[in-house]
């Protein structure tokens, strides 16, 4: 970290790998013929985008764990909340194909007898305002949520629990039939994105190559703002707290800052996932999926933006794996990941790869430039 | 066509619900002279029961109809036997002697008034008495009033309470009968207070009588008898219309404050389940600073435990069940707390002053234990027995009271109790202490702070595993059961100021009697998101609990 360049080599490489995966992935799925070797069966571009939305998730955390120590263990809850604003967007846009063809209410509300839409649904009928509310909802929560901890500076372990206790809570009222949200079932049975089938090839590779840039440019924010003035701050914050704040930065307003652009992308990632898996239930609220995302960050590398994104693409692949070919071993692997990693390799795959390569210029480097990485916890 | 018949049903209904009342108040009278009669002339009572059961020996319906009457009448103790032969289509009669049997599945005959077994020379030629409409309500009349004078109190009670609940006007009679009759006090004012319920709400009856009875209701005091006053007080008019709500508003009073103490007591027996679940937390997490994800899965395998040494019992020593769950704590503990020796020494010691590591790490180790768990018992529910004590309940005031929960509070506290011993009052516990307020120092003085570490590990997971054994009794055996309890854990340690027990016992029971508390007025699922949106805000304010620990330790 210590050459201030937006784009050093590994960035390259994955914006470069990303862009060219939007581009040609599409064109592969749709224009040619089956048989051809080349071809990239639909289903596959579905789960790779279902990946990147992932990935997306975990460069969100890394930027807040990674980069500025906090360790949140309710990300899961932004990301859920995009999906739903995305999902309350694609159940408008069912009108009347309902199960009960109610134009004015979707299936749950006339379900459950309701009259009218709440005012919780107004403007969800339109895109932009659906799009606006996936940012702004998890944003606003990330702000309510961090000015209340980091201003009391709730810090450690104790900021990892009472983020875990907000996801569970939102879990919890999701789950109530009364907050209008679906319920137990959530929101499904979509039909239509911004007029087009939400389950045809062409909408799926959209939202592939949608997914692909929203990552790069999630990557290009987050590396813009570590590698600037800003970053730097905040890095300080994450080695030396007390330090930072006795020199006179205003740790909280960093802090706070960080936490919500981080929200706001994982709402990003949320809107992304819930047309691409076709449903968005409170399960996706659950604690567990939240610490499942940081152990992509954790296999990735922690504070590499790149690694964490990685890390969520190799461990949700192999998951698809496990459940496919050992259902009963997924867990004991996903398990024995979580400590092997903790354990051997505390800065993640990426940071192996580093290690080896800086080894050499290592005893110049420390000299000059302490890394920062080093200190971290 | 359709209509014909219903209005013939109907007809006949009233027929016989007339002729019932008829029977009863007959029934009711030959009572009262068959309980007179049979203290002072036993010898009489003798020609009279084979009277009665002479008028069995036919197969005319008015004819039965009178024997049950008569049999009633004589107030013989074998009675209440044969009309149950009757009902259930058992009782015999020879049509050539004129003589009755009751018979049983297996074709055994007994006499009816001795209940001795005889010998029959031609069962073939007995035939059954039979029953038709009238004879049945004239059956149950007979029943209800046999119940009711029934040597056998609590039998007597329950009549009473039936008779309470239904307000039938017909039974007066019989119940005038059966408090003339009845010593039991208990017994007495349950009859009272049904023939009040009956009285109370009866226009015919005068104002005094009917004053007498609300207040009779009054005293009662249930919800059965707020119900029936505030009918009472809709129909009625004048005094008793004021007495009536006057009444049924003091017992909602009465009751709304007993709902309150039976909501603090479910508070309690929360709050001891949060207490349980928490403690070892207490101490991995509170006093050693170790965020150990995979302290509800110790709970579970405690739970495990218990199943396993259930299963063991039923097939080697099926006496000892009644103290499965006495011989299950010890070796839950000892199992749980060698499964976290064996953690600590494996992961938890290479993670020392790296609590988010250790956090994933052990979050690994619970998914890796649950699915063990899986592998190994299966993915559903195992049934764990409830011994003898644990089963049951009892009433204590207005309070319903689970024995079961009852005894886990109980144990909750001496868990807690011990616990504290043990870290207070041994050397261990003294070691323990020193390690965890200064290591290096603790180090120097010669502890060998590696050991401690292990066992300190140890003695919190064994309590977990002890807790798993009573939350065994009151949740499901699976395993899942620990990712239940833990962020309530969580909560409650760092609710009540980590490294303080009493924090922990403070913030168990408060946590547990305010959900409770909470609950009737906004429902279960908001009462638990209040709490949490609660203790998120309480850390805010406090971010080290309830009872922060203060001095150096703090910053350590």
């Amino acid at each position: 970290m210590g050459d201030a360049k937006l784009l050093d080599f590994k960035g390259l490489v994955f914006v470069a790998v990303l862009a060219a995966a939007a581009a040609i992935v599409p064109a592969l799925t749709l224009f040619t013929p089956t048989a051809s070797p080349l071809h990239v069966p639909p289903y596959l571009v579905a789960l790779f985008g279902k990946y990147l939305c992932f990935a997306l998730l975990a460069l969100a955390l890394d930027l807040v764990w990674g980069y500025c120590g906090i360790l949140s263990l309710g990300h899961g809850a932004f990301f859920a909340l995009g999906g739903y604003a995305m999902g309350m967007y694609l159940m408008r846009q069912i009108g009347s194909r309902g199960v009960y063809a109610n134009p004015d209410l979707p299936d749950f509300m006339v379900f459950l007898n309701w009259k009218a839409v709440p005012f919780t649904w107004w403007g969800f009928s339109s895109f932009p305002y659906a799009l606006a509310m996936a940012l702004l909802v998890p944003g606003a929560l990330a702000f309510a949520f961090g000015w209340l901890a980091f201003r009391s500076r709730v810090t450690g372990v104790y900021l990892s629990i009472i983020t875990q206790a907000m996801t569970y809570a939102l879990q919890l009222a999701f789950f109530r039939n009364d907050m209008g949200f679906g319920g137990n079932n959530g929101l499904t049975d979509f039909k239509d994105i911004l007029g087009f089938n939400v389950q045809s090839d062409a909408t799926r590779a959209a939202l592939f190559s949608l997914s692909a840039i929203a990552l790069i440019g999630a990557y290009l924010a987050a590396r813009a703002m570590t590698v600037s003035k800003f970053g730097k701050v905040v890095i300080a914050i994450r080695d030396a707290e007390s330090r930072a704040r006795f020199i006179g930065y205003r740790v909280e307003n960093y802090k706070i800052a960080v936490f919500v652009v981080s929200a706001v992308m994982a709402g990003v990632a949320g809107a992304l996932y819930v047309p691409q898996v076709g449903i968005i239930n409170p399960g996706e609220f659950a604690p567990a999926n939240s610490i499942e995302a940081v152990i992509w960050v954790s296999v990735g590398g922690r504070g590499t933006l790149v690694g964490a994104a990685l890390g969520a693409i190799l461990v949700n692949f192999a998951k698809t794996w496990f459940t496919g070919a050992l259902p009963e071993f997924w867990l004991f692997a996903l398990g024995l990941l979580f400590i092997v990693v903790t354990i051997f390799m505390p800065r993640g795959l990426l940071g192996l790869f580093d290690s080896r390569r800086a080894a050499p210029a290592k005893a110049a480097a420390l000299k000059s430039a302490p890394t920062a990485g080093e200190a971290a916890q | 066509m359709l209509e014909k018949v219903n209005k013939r049903e109907a007809r006949n209904r009233e027929g016989i619900s007339v002729r019932a009342r008829r029977i009863v108040l007959q029934l009711a009278f030959a009572l009262f002279a068959a309980t007179l009669l049979a203290s002072f002339a036993s010898s009489a009572r003798a020609d009279a029961f084979d009277d009665a059961m002479a008028g069995f020996a036919t197969d005319k319906f008015p004819e039965i109809e009178q024997a049950i009457g008569d049999l009633v009448a004589t107030g013989a103790p074998s009675a209440p036997a044969i009309l149950d032969a009757l009902a259930g289509n058992r009782l015999m009669f020879d049509p050539d002697e004129g003589k009755v049997y009751i018979a049983n599945d297996n074709d055994e005959y007994f006499d009816p008034r001795t209940g001795e077994k005889v010998a029959v020379e031609s069962p073939d030629d007995l035939k059954k008495v039979r029953l038709n409409n009238a004879v049945r309500a004239a059956l149950q009349a007979a029943q209800g009033a046999m119940s009711l004078m029934a040597p056998d109190p609590a039998r007597r009670l329950s009549s009473a309470n039936e008779i309470f609940k239904s307000r039938d006007p017909a039974a007066l009679p019989q119940l005038d009968a059966a408090i003339a009759a009845e010593k039991s006090p208990g017994v007495k004012r349950a009859l009272g207070e049904a023939r009040a319920a009956i009285v109370a709400g009866d226009s015919a009856t005068p104002e005094a009588e009917r004053l007498a009875a609300v207040e009779t209701l009054k005293s009662r005091g249930d919800q059965d008898s707020a119900g029936i006053l505030t009918n009472i007080a809709s129909s009625a008019t004048g005094r008793v219309k004021a007495a009536a709500s006057a009444a049924s508003g003091a017992i909602q009073a009465r009751l709304a404050l007993w709902s309150n103490v039976q909501n603090v007591f479910y508070g309690l027996s929360l709050g001891s389940v949060l207490l349980l679940a928490a403690i070892g937390l207490a101490i991995t997490f509170g006093v050693m600073g170790v965020i150990n994800m995979a302290h509800g899965e110790m709970v579970m395998l405690g739970a495990y435990v218990t199943f396993a040494t259930q299963q063991a019992i039923r097939a080697w020593a099926p006496g000892l069940f009644d103290y499965s769950l006495l011989i299950a704590v010890p070796l839950a503990f000892v199992a749980t707390g060698l499964v976290g020796v064996a953690i600590e020494r494996s992961i938890i010691r290479f993670l020392y002053g790296r609590p988010l590591e250790t956090l994933l790490a052990t979050f690994g180790l619970s998914l890796l234990l649950q699915q063990a768990v899986r592998t190994a018992f299966g993915a559903n529910n195992r049934e764990v027995g409830a011994p003898a004590f644990m089963a049951g309940s009892f009433d204590f005031g207005g309070v319903a009271i689970t024995s079961g929960r009852l005894w886990i509070i109980v144990f909750a506290l001496a868990v807690f109790f011990a616990l504290q011993l043990v870290l207070r009052a041994t050397p261990f516990g003294l070691r323990v202490r020193a390690v965890t307020q200064n290591r290096r120092m603790a180090s120097a003085m010669g502890i060998d702070t590696n050991r401690v570490d292990a066992l300190a590990f140890g003695l919190g997971s064994g309590i977990a595993g002890m807790a798993g054994v009573a939350l065994s009794q009151i949740d499901n055996v699976s395993p899942n059961l620990g990712q239940s309890y833990i962020i309530d854990s969580f909560l409650v340690v760092v609710f009540g100021g980590v490294g303080n027990l009493w924090g922990t016992l403070v913030a168990a029971l408060t946590l547990g009697i305010a959900n409770k508390l909470l609950e009737p007025l906004i429902g279960a699922v908001l009462g638990k998101i209040a709490m949490l949106v609660f203790i998120i805000l309480f850390i805010q304010k406090r971010p080290r609990g309830l009872f922060a620990l203060k001095g150096r330790a703090v910053e350590a």
